[in-house]
């Protein structure tokens, strides 16, 4: 017996060892990572991680990452901020300063990413990030900060002009359209009001509610109360996964009809799936669609990308946009080494800035600022359980009519 | 604020039925949860700060049987026993080595079970916003104005339906009487041979069960995640501080009080003020009764 147990205990020396010997030997680029695994922001933080999670993989399968000659494997360190920002910043410089990460992957959502950004560009570490579409990210003149994904104010405008367009092919006047907005209290959401705001002013287009939703969302239901009683033409709404939850449920139980209503985080939250005549008709952006043709040499077009990260993640049967992008954001990181050479902060930063290239996630090239400028947004509509990409105003079932 | 009042009042008075409905809705639920601080504060006075988690506990069990096809009204009896079970458990873990020290340690130890239960569910279904769809009608009034899902009179004639067994079980039953008795004074039952260890033990099930009572009704009618138990404990400890222990008219009168006044500051004010009315009803109350004790407060010399 005690033969026995001398064996076992020499076994797993012995593999302890080799575990030892084989990771010291294989090189290996270490991304660093707060991001969302706990608290408000959990949900769209998980599909983050797995975004970024399914890239490295990939990236690693296919022959991993070559700097000047010599083979490298990217990894992953994570750190759950608990959603709070000020952990976030914590977490980013125990991660710089203990860990000597030199590389940062971005957290999820706009406020946690602006908590960030002022700590790595003081450390000069590059962050490519793929969550944080908030427009003022992009004005305070950062230099390592790269965002792969289209700014916010972005996101909800279109549902404006998409009202103005069916407004006039009715023969009247987009001022008379009347729009109703809630909107979370936070940098992202504050953003797309903004957006909207801009476009329904051009139109001269009449707000007639304007809400603001707390952060531990799970009711809105007097929001839609008074939608009920003003009939609005447009209603819409962004509060991350609980706000399209929150939304998808309640707009079915209070049987609000409105011509366009638009959403964000519809696939987040799984709205198609567990509101399904609720959701009939509602406008949801995404920053890409499985659709697009764009593509790459690491992941294939958009279908593909989307095909595969389903097989690796058979919970997901629409994949939310956030997870797209966050592997996009990997996939640049590999370009960028390779293009770099080296992996000098400064270089990769370099590179990183002069990066112009085709990925399944669409094109990416940024400005100045480090925003993506190279990518439009998308509009789409739920009809039947299927999302259906909106290019022009006649594609879109108009009015909406849902039948509860 | 004007265009609402406006709303309210003069263009469309027939929301206030609307406003109210959901307000009692909504107040059934949180009296539900803070009768169930009450009487663990009244009767062991222990400061439970993982309330909400208990219910956020209840609508995770409610999800978990659903999945196995039982409606979510079924499954009421089942997350009542498990829970009912769980609290006993927690008492005999922890409860009952932190019931004699003083205030901070209770608060304490609730308050890392409510990070503890908080990851735990977290880890086990995922941080994702889950809803269950109890596939019930909704009803129109007013000519299609004023909707009222079914889920919600029913979570409305649930919770009234339990707080009437709660209620006569404390006055009729052996075990609610020795409840109420070792609230009263706990040294004094003691002598008169009430074992108040499983008093104790019992109520902080009772608790626990009617928390899970409140998890299935939450579970219908909003959306939860692990994270979401904050909020019940917030309200139940402003219901409760506003209305004072032992004393259940005035929890349930309160609950449906916060019920329709957040409802009306949302309306109002707007959403994101729903939980700030909470708070400053809890600061006007204690205001006023601190001015109100001053009236007959002596100075000894």
């Amino acid at each position: 017996m005690f033969k026995n147990l001398k064996n076992t205990i020499s076994t797993i020396v012995a593999v302890c060892v080799a575990g030892l010997v084989s990771s010291a030997s294989a090189e290996t680029i270490v991304l660093g990572s707060a991001i969302s695994l706990s608290g408000n922001y959990s949900t769209n933080g998980l599909h983050t991680q797995r975004g970024y999670d399914f890239a490295v993989e990939r990236i690693n399968s296919t022959g991993g990452v070559n700097v000047g000659g010599k083979n490298y494997q990217l990894e992953i360190k994570y750190y759950d901020d608990e959603s709070t920002p000020a952990r976030a910043a914590q977490l980013v410089e125990r991660l710089i300063q203990q860990d000597g990460v030199q590389f940062m992957l971005g957290p999820y959502g706009s406020g946690l990413t602006k908590a960030v950004a002022p700590v790595s560009e003081k450390f000069g570490v590059p962050m490519v990030e793929a969550e944080g579409a908030s427009r003022s990210l992009f004005t305070q003149g950062y230099k390592y900060l790269f965002a792969v994904l289209s700014t916010s104010e972005q996101y909800l405008a279109p549902a404006i002009e998409l009202a103005a367009a069916k407004a006039k092919a009715a023969g009247k006047d987009p001022s008379s359209v009347r729009v109703a907005m809630a909107f979370e209290n936070d940098p992202f959401s504050l953003d797309v009001r903004e957006g909207v705001l801009t476009a329904a002013k051009k139109y001269g287009m009449k707000i007639v509610i304007d809400d603001k939703l707390p952060a531990d969302l799970s009711d809105m239901s007097t929001t839609l109360t008074k939608a009920k009683a003003l009939k609005p033409d447009v209603l819409l709404v962004s509060g991350h996964s609980k706000g399209a939850a929150t939304a998808g449920r309640q707009i079915g139980e209070m049987r609000i009809q409105a011509d366009i209503v638009a959403i964000t985080h519809c696939e987040a939250a799984k709205v198609d799936e567990k509101f399904p005549s609720a959701a009939d008709g509602m406008l949801c952006p995404t920053q890409w669609v499985e659709g697009s043709a764009e593509k790459d040499d690491i992941f294939g077009n958009a279908a593909k990308w989307n095909d595969d990260f389903k097989v690796a993640y058979p919970s997901y049967k629409t994949v939310p946009y956030q997870t797209a992008q966050a592997s996009a954001a990997v996939l640049v990181y590999k370009v960028a080494f390779e293009a770099a050479g080296s992996l000098d902060q400064v270089k990769v930063r370099d590179a990183l800035s002069a990066i112009d290239i085709e990925t399944f996630y669409g094109n990416i090239k940024f400005s100045e600022a480090g925003n993506n400028i190279a990518k439009p947004m998308f509009m789409r509509q739920i009809s039947g359980g299927t999302y259906n990409a909106i290019i022009t105003a006649d594609d879109m079932v108009f009015p909406r009519k849902a039948s509860y | 604020m004007y265009d609402n009042l406006q709303l309210l009042f003069v263009w469309a008075p027939v929301i206030n039925v609307q406003i109210i409905l959901e307000g009692v809705f909504v107040g059934a639920i949180f009296a539900l949860v803070a009768y169930g601080l009450a009487l663990v504060w009244g009767v062991m006075n222990v400061k439970n700060l993982a309330q909400g988690d208990f219910v956020i506990m209840g609508a995770y069990l409610t999800f978990t049987l659903s999945k196995y096809g039982l409606h979510p009204i079924f499954s009421l009896p089942i997350v009542l026993a498990i829970m009912f079970g769980y609290g006993w458990l927690i008492y005999l873990l922890i409860i009952r080595r932190v019931i004699d020290n003083d205030m901070f340690v209770s608060l304490l130890a609730t308050f890392g079970l409510s990070l503890v239960m908080q990851q735990f569910m977290n880890v086990l279904y995922g941080p994702e916003v889950q809803i269950i769809e109890s596939n019930l009608p909704v009803y129109t009034m007013f000519d299609d104005f004023v909707t009222v899902p079914m889920a919600k009179i029913i979570s409305l004639i649930l919770a009234g339906t339990f707080a009437l067994i709660i209620v006569i079980f404390m006055k009729k039953s052996r075990m609610g009487q020795a409840i109420r008795a070792t609230s009263q004074d706990a040294r004094a039952a003691r002598v008169l041979g009430i074992n108040t260890d499983r008093v104790y033990a019992f109520t902080y099930a009772l608790n626990s069960a009617i928390c899970g009572v409140a998890g299935v009704l939450v579970s219908i009618i909003w959306i939860f995640q692990p994270f979401y138990g904050i909020q019940y404990s917030l309200r139940a400890f402003a219901i409760v501080t506003a209305a004072g222990l032992g004393n259940l008219p005035a929890v349930i009168g309160a609950g449906f009080g916060l019920g329709l006044i957040e409802k009306y500051t949302s309306m109002i004010l707007g959403t994101e003020y729903e939980i700030a009315a909470a708070v400053v009803m809890l600061l006007l109350v204690l205001v006023w009764r601190q001015i109100s004790l001053r009236r007959s407060r002596q100075v000894v010399r």
